[in-house]
């Protein structure tokens, strides 16, 4: 393994960072979105957003980007390896997402809300500084903690053709019959992201405990 | 689109033995991870630094790789140790030891928090050692532990399916050769997400199940 490999395995850190963060970032919302619509319980919608996340929440990411990659095509809608790898990741994301949410909303106290209404506040404002700051701390345990997730399927990305961290370090072991090298470079990459995240979970749980301790 | 099904349902047999792999690829790992995992648990609660520093060395590490990457270790990294496993070998013993990390931290969250006095009852009462472990510890340990332990068990199901990529012949793989023989891959891949599905929900089923044994026990 020489210096141009492990430049190999950066850049495919760069692809794993960057396509964990456009997951991250367009599954927040969406996941939110999702749960919106099953705490107002809008009719139909909500049931759809019921089986979506029972299902999506089931199905291993392999199969999904597989069936993302190549049955779209078929009608119609163009795929490339990127795209794919995006919608599978905010697909599969968003549904554990909403799940994280819609336990806050469900937890959220419905005398703050009651109040907010009884000042007034329509609607889009009791939602934006009342429900929405309150359920972000509240969820942001389980958020990140589906973020280290994430970031732990991507290696499943290579299925359609994406060279991740991983797969550059499959391909460079293969090349140099030496596979092992290039698995702790990978190893030295995770763990650190990985670590990071878990610790950040761990100490927004123990301010929160001492939080309510002192509450 | 009903004709591509019919393709499928042709192929159920390929199909099925996929699904019945992933079965019993899964509800192998789940079993031994859980055993290991009781017994990695204590160490992980050790008094002695040393123990508790090396389990949590291999719990945190575990949760630190992702499972692919694991996996390939195991099977292309092995090897140039002088440790050649085939692919069904070493895909079990990936997820089973990956998911006894879990497990582990599963139990010994379960662990801390239960009460003191029943355990404290049963010594008096003269139970100990495995005895006291048997009736005393793991059935309300189990109780309380089962709903994560039903969750670790759907990210199992999971898990498995990455070993498509070692060419283990479970669903996901059956689906895929299905797709590359006659190109039908919604029809292919759909039907695999079913069965998916499928499995999820008997687990889940199985732990509200628990959860009404666990209420009544209360």
């Amino acid at each position: 393994m020489n210096g141009s490999d492990i430049a190999a395995i950066f850049q495919g850190a760069i692809v794993t960072i960057t396509l964990s963060l456009v997951g991250i970032l367009i599954g927040l919302p969406i996941g939110l979105g999702l749960a919106l619509i099953r705490w107002a319980n809008v009719p139909v919608a909500a049931r759809i957003v019921t089986l979506y996340v029972s299902m999506l929440r089931a199905t291993p990411l392999v199969t999904l980007l597989l069936l993302l990659f190549f049955a779209l095509p078929n009608i119609g809608i163009p795929m490339n390896p990127i795209s794919a790898a995006i919608l599978g990741l905010v697909m599969s994301t968003s549904a554990f997402n909403c799940e994280v949410w819609r336990s806050a909303l469900m937890n959220f106290p419905k005398d703050q809300y009651e109040a907010a209404q009884s000042v007034g506040m329509r609607a889009g404002q009791r939602f934006r500084r009342i429900v929405l700051p309150q359920i972000v701390r509240v969820s942001l345990p389980g958020l990140v903690n589906e973020m280290s997730l994430l970031i732990k399927v991507t290696p499943v990305l290579a299925v359609v053709g994406v060279v991740d961290i991983t797969r550059a370090a499959v391909r460079i072991g293969a090349q140099t019959y030496e596979p092992l090298p290039p698995f702790l470079v990978a190893i030295a990459l995770y763990v650190p992201i990985v670590y990071a995240l878990v610790s950040l979970q761990r100490w927004i749980e123990r301010r929160q405990t001492a939080a309510e301790a002192l509450a | 689109m009903i004709r591509d099904f019919g393709i499928v349902w042709s192929e159920r047999s390929l199909l099925l033995s996929g699904l019945a792999n992933t079965a019993i690829l899964s509800t192998v790992s789940a079993v031994v991870a859980l055993l290991l995992g009781f017994m990695v648990t204590p160490a992980l609660m050790s008094k002695q630094p040393v123990v508790s520093g090396i389990a949590r060395v291999f719990v945190d590490g575990m949760r630190c790789v992702p499972f692919l990457l694991f996996a390939y270790i195991i099977y292309y990294g092995l090897p140039s140790l002088g440790l050649r496993l085939d692919n069904w070998t070493s895909g079990l013993a990936a997820l089973t030891i990956y998911n006894a990390a879990y497990m582990a931290e599963i139990l010994r969250g379960a662990w801390v928090v239960q009460p003191r006095e029943p355990i404290e009852a049963g010594i008096a009462f003269g139970f100990s050692g495995l005895r006291l472990f048997r009736s005393i510890i793991l059935p309300p340990l189990l109780l309380s532990a089962g709903p994560v332990i039903g969750n670790q068990m759907i990210q199992i199901i999971k898990d498995s399916a990455f070993l498509t990529i070692i060419a283990l012949p479970e669903l996901t793989h059956a689906a895929s050769s299905i797709q590359s023989r006659h190109y039908i891959p919604f029809a292919a891949f759909i039907t695999a997400v079913f069965l998916y599905w499928g499995l999820c929900l008997v687990i889940e089923a199985g732990v509200s199940s628990i959860g009404r044994v666990a209420e009544a026990r209360r």
